[in-house]
């Protein structure tokens, strides 16, 4: 279905659900960093039992998990098409003035999606359908995910392969938020160069973030 | 001899057009479908024709040497176009365009003619503005203006410096949709090689498949020539690498008589040129002349030390400037017609007052603009001119004066045509700069897009029609008649033959030495003794041509040496007859300027009781020097004058 | 100053081509790039060889018939002009200057440099105007048009057709210019008028002519010599979505609109 689309319909639904991602990032980090929160895991552990047992989030993981699988097939769908367009390349290439990481969006996509498998055997399928050891807050019983984080991030190799991983997404994330609102049709000659701003702050912020816990788990 | 009816419909002169158009013959529109045009060329007048053609319903084949129809090389033009639409309330009207075009033609062109194309001139704008033409507006929203040369009025139309480009863009995008609709078919990358005729009637063109080198017949009940001017002739000019004069050139030999080949117009304002590898020649907009004045140093010292480099021009004090065109046309200033600009800056260098490196080249001068509106006004109205003259020039005109010199642009002479646009060969008609033109001796600016639209959108689809009507029992032609196969063969033949030259020479080499003859005789200044030595030089250097040019690559692919031998070798036959039709016309007027004829000031001197006629020559043979007819031009409505534009 | 120059040489379409280097000396700093292949040329045809084969036209910079991918780069290395206005002295004596043809699958090529370009046609056919017959049409100042508006309409339609915009793209997408068609007219209530048929049926004709599609990496921008702006690719995707969304549904026939 997706073959008959537009290619501007395609890059419509690149954008939603890159700014669909974008926003479960953000949602995903700020939970992240309580584990950065000196009060034995509490806070985290909290969230994250939250994350896995209420339904309304339960129900949302699914369009969550939809909204990957299209930006990944549709990136791909489009990305062999633009192969397809040039089918003989240039001898020398690629001298004109562009943003950079907007050239490599599916190199980093692939690192990212290739890492993203072992993040999920790692942390999303031990905290869905693994052994956790339990932890004990405010008198009830609670899977003690924080544990498992912090485990997992003592051994140096780990930690590396992750802050690797966040870099690309970094990367990727530089090209996100503005690209998809030219995609969408949001231009404007005041808002654009903000959009640009905004769009590496993002960046910067949540592949940061992100790669503050390991770092910082790491050293302590 | 030919017979000349030039078909002026009688009448008084702000009537004959709407009296025409009531009492034309039309074709019906189920009559329409069948029958079949050709138009050959899609610049403004061969788009805006074949467009309106197809919207009317008949069967149009569009020919063009480019690779898309938008790269007809009207795309160029820069300044504007005029309309007498009186927007600026600065009292202008129909008969103001008329009366300023004719005057400014130096009384050379026909009246009920160039009426017409400024009573249609109004309709241009409407048509374009409904097209999407994005003309430069005021902050109220309408239609801003600018003044041109030769006229009093601001009535010129723009798009920035890209009039030419956004009106023929109109024009491509009109030919789009029929193309899409299937009334046009486009054929590009074809050009057209000659003209078939079939019982004395056009019926068909023989074409060039550029890619695959492929000769093609084509027929058609009528075939309409779009194919712009000559001025490549000279080598050095501001048309297009590919502009040509096959297609006319052709035709003429084929039977339709050329009317004053020797009207070309040196426009004032090109970059000069800067060495012997240059391959054309860059026009600045006229309409710089609004904001730039004109001067070159007062004495020769200063300019003989600019030539070599030991002062610059912002060097020179105010009073040590001459600002020649403001000193003898006070009036006019620098906005007098291109004619009498390029004179009169060809007379100060000649003098010695000359700048630049060759001393061929005067200042045009923006400080006192910039001063006046500031620099983003003069941006804002010329940026993209200056830009293009740093790339080229390596100068800023922001700091200091541009260097112009005056080079070929364009051609007014061209194939002659009556009121309808036919030309003598029955069912063929000329449009837009490849006819001899409403422009007379001289055209004024702004006035070429407007009389290529005029015939393409508002003349020819009615005029045609007068034709076409006692054709509809004709049945379609087909192109494997004798005739058709007949001149495929010859032309062929013709091609197959400059290739088996074989010599040591390149087209190019010989094209331009045919320009230096043309320049130095037959240019901006021409006298008997020059043109008598310039004819027999041409036919020289023609002979030399087809014994030892040199054309490389196969028939059979795209071969661009085969296309310009092609084109050259009829350069060189018009080229003779241009210095032929010089020598004939013993008088000076507009762009043709005889030294022997000028007033005690440097004026053109006219010659009204004697030389008052088109010039139209006629074909008699290979061999055999082509003959002169006369179509004597009468002025009922306007008083003949010298021009002054003092 | 004394060059080399690699070269793309390709008999026909059907060819296989390949590169092949060449030396040219005693070129001059103030003459043009295809001045300088002027002078290759002639010294090709003095020696028997075929000259190379690009497409020229105007050499002013405005009819975009010039199309030489330099060293990397469509139209070489200057921003905002053409191949034919890029100058000599833009490059230092020894330089090697590769020259490549546009390489986009809708631009096959059809000799040495020259490449086809009459997808950009099919693009405009299929809605690149405004419908309007010859005659019968209200005053043209009938409708005031914002200065503004009718200077963006300018500032896209300043578009000279060339491909540079495709031959720069990673993609070979022709979004730069569509968009610049589609604002043209979309900025002026003329066009206004038939907005919605025109960007879906010139979108689907860019889709068919097999043209890649836009990341936002701006190449196009940054190449066009006409310097226009992305920000034109932004209102078509706006007033593709409008269209989609808003707009009644769009029938287009074979014999357009």
């Amino acid at each position: 279905m997706a073959l008959k689309y537009s290619s501007i319909t395609k890059k419509v639904i690149m954008a939603l659900a890159g700014l669909f991602l974008i926003s479960f990032l953000i949602v995903h980090l700020s939970i992240n960093l309580l584990i950065l929160k000196n009060d034995n895991r509490e806070a985290f552990n909290l969230a994250a039992h939250f994350m896995v047992t209420n339904p309304l989030i339960q129900t949302f993981q699914w369009v969550l998990f939809g909204g990957f699988i299209l930006h990944i097939l549709i990136g791909i769908l489009l990305q062999i098409q633009n192969w397809l367009a040039r089918p003989k390349r240039y001898k020398v290439e690629g001298y004109s003035h562009t943003s950079f990481f907007s050239k490599f969006m599916i190199h980093t996509g692939i690192v990212i999606l290739a890492l993203l498998a072992l993040h999920l055997v790692n942390f999303f399928f031990k905290a869905k359908f693994g052994e956790i050891p339990s932890v004990m807050i405010n008198g009830e019983h609670y899977e003690d995910m924080g544990i498992l984080v912090i485990e997992k991030f003592r051994s140096l190799p780990f930690v590396l392969i992750y802050v690797f991983w966040l870099i690309f997404l970094g990367f990727h994330l530089d090209h996100a938020f503005h690209s998809a609102l030219q995609s969408l049709g949001l231009n404007h000659s005041k808002y654009t160069p903000v959009a640009f701003g905004l769009s590496r702050v993002l960046a910067i912020l949540i592949a940061g973030g992100f790669i503050l816990i390991p770092v910082l788990v790491y050293i302590s | 001899m030919a017979e000349l009816n030039s078909k002026i419909p009688k009448g008084e002169l702000a009537q004959k057009w709407t009296e025409y158009k009531s009492h034309t013959n039309l074709v019906n529109p189920s009559n329409k479908r069948r029958l079949e045009i050709i138009v050959v060329g899609t610049g403004l007048a061969g788009a805006s024709a074949a467009a309106s053609l197809g919207e009317l319903g008949f069967k149009v084949k569009n020919f063009c040497y480019q690779d898309s129809p938008r790269r007809a090389h009207s795309i160029a033009a820069q300044g504007g176009i005029n309309a007498a639409k009186n927007y600026q309330n600065d009292g202008d009207s129909v008969y103001r365009l008329f009366y300023d075009t004719i005057k400014g033609g130096d009384y050379r062109s026909r009246e009920a003619n160039v009426y017409r194309l400024a009573e249609v001139s109004n309709a241009i704008i409407d048509q374009c503005v409904a097209q999407g033409v994005p003309f430069a507006r005021e902050y109220g929203g309408l239609l801003d203006n600018r003044s041109f040369g030769g006229a009093q009025v601001s009535r010129t139309f723009y798009a920035r410096g890209q009039t030419g480009q956004q009106l023929l863009l109109g024009a491509y995008s009109a030919l789009s949709r029929q193309v899409k609709k299937g009334n046009v078919e486009l054929f590009t990358r074809h050009e057209m090689l000659d003209v078939v005729l079939v019982d004395g009637r056009a019926r068909g063109i023989i074409v060039r498949d550029l890619v695959t080198g492929a000769i093609e017949r084509h027929a058609a009940h009528a075939v309409v020539l779009a194919t712009g001017g000559y001025g490549n002739v000279f080598f050095l000019s501001t048309n297009a690498m590919g502009s040509n004069a096959t297609a006319i050139w052709k035709a003429y030999k084929r039977g339709a008589v050329f009317g004053n080949p020797s009207f070309t117009q040196i426009h004032p304002t090109c970059i000069p040129v800067h060495g012997d590898f240059q391959s054309k020649l860059t026009l600045m907009s006229e309409s710089l002349r609004n904001d730039g004045r004109i001067w070159v140093p007062k004495n020769k010292e200063d300019a003989e030390k600019i030539r070599h480099g030991q002062l610059k021009p912002i060097q020179i004090a105010e009073e040590d400037r001459d600002y020649y065109l403001e000193r003898r046309y006070p009036a006019f200033g620098n906005l007098v017609p291109r004619d009498v600009a390029s004179r009169a800056a060809k007379e100060r260098c000649d003098a010695g007052y000359g700048v630049g490196e060759t001393g061929l080249a005067v200042y045009l001068d923006f400080s006192e603009s910039i001063n006046r509106l500031g620099k983003n006004v003069i941006e804002e109205r010329y940026g993209n001119l200056f830009q293009m003259y740093e790339k080229i020039v390596d100068e800023n005109p922001y700091k200091t004066p541009m260097m112009i010199y005056p080079a070929v642009h364009y051609t007014m002479g061209g194939l002659w045509v009556d009121y309808e646009l036919m030309t003598t060969i029955p069912g063929l008609f000329v449009i837009g700069e490849a006819n001899f033109s409403d422009h007379g001796a001289n055209r004024l600016g702004a006035s070429a897009l407007m009389q290529g639209l005029a015939d393409g959108y508002f003349v020819l689809p009615y005029t045609i029609q007068n034709y076409l009507s006692d054709q509809i029992r004709i049945p379609n032609f087909s192109p494997d008649l004798p005739e058709f196969r007949k001149t495929e063969t010859e032309a062929t033949e013709r091609l197959k033959k400059l290739m088996n030259v074989k010599g040591t020479k390149t087209v190019d080499s010989f094209h331009k030495r045919l320009g230096m003859i043309l320049w130095e005789y037959v240019g901006m200044g021409r006298n008997a003794e020059g043109l008598k030595k310039a004819i027999p030089k041409i036919a020289a250097l023609r002979e030399e041509f087809w014994k030892d040019v040199k054309v490389t690559g196969d028939f059979n692919e795209i071969n661009p040496e085969l296309e310009k031998a092609g084109r050259v070798a009829d350069f060189l036959e018009l080229g003779e007859l241009i210095a032929r039709d010089a020598l004939s016309r013993n008088e000076s007027c507009g762009g043709h300027f005889r030294e022997e004829y000028q007033t005690p000031e440097g004026e053109a001197l006219r010659d009204d009781q004697n030389l008052m006629f088109v010039s139209a020559w006629e074909f008699t043979g290979e061999n055999s020097e082509p003959v002169m007819n006369k179509e004597p031009l009468n002025y009922e409505f306007v008083e003949v004058k010298q021009r002054n534009y003092k | 100053m004394d060059l080399t120059l690699k070269i793309w040489r390709q008999k026909n379409a059907s060819s296989k081509g390949k590169f092949v280097t060449y030396k040219v000396n005693d070129i001059s700093p103030n003459s043009s790039f295809l001045e300088m292949m002027d002078i290759l040329n002639e010294s090709l045809v003095v020696k028997g060889e075929d000259p190379v084969a690009f497409d020229h036209d105007c050499r002013e910079g405005i009819c975009g018939a010039c199309s030489l991918y330099i060293n990397g780069r469509p139209h070489g290395p200057d921003a905002a002009i053409t191949t034919c206005q890029l100058h000599m002295r833009r490059f230092k004596d020894g330089d090697t200057i590769v020259i490549e043809p546009w390489r986009a699958r809708p631009f096959p090529v059809l000799r040495d440099l020259i490449v086809d370009r009459t997808s950009f046609d099919k693009i405009i056919q299929a809605g690149g105007y405004i419908s309007v017959n010859t005659g019968g049409i209200p005053d043209a100042n009938a409708i005031p048009i914002p200065k503004i508006n009718a200077d963006l309409s300018m500032d896209a339609a300043s578009c000279i057709g060339c491909g540079a915009c495709v031959a720069a793209c990673k993609n070979a997408s022709a979004m730069l210019f569509v968009s610049a068609k589609v604002s043209q007219f979309a900025l002026l209530p003329q066009g206004k008028v038939e907005a919605a048929e025109r960007v879906q049926a010139m979108v689907a004709e860019m889709d068919r002519l097999g043209f890649g599609n836009c990341t936002n990496t701006g190449a196009c921008e940054a190449e066009c010599p006409k310097e226009i702006s992305i920000t034109n690719i932004a209102r078509m995707n706006r007033e593709f979505l409008c269209s989609k969304i808003g707009a009644p549904k769009v029938k287009i026939g074979a014999g357009g609109f």
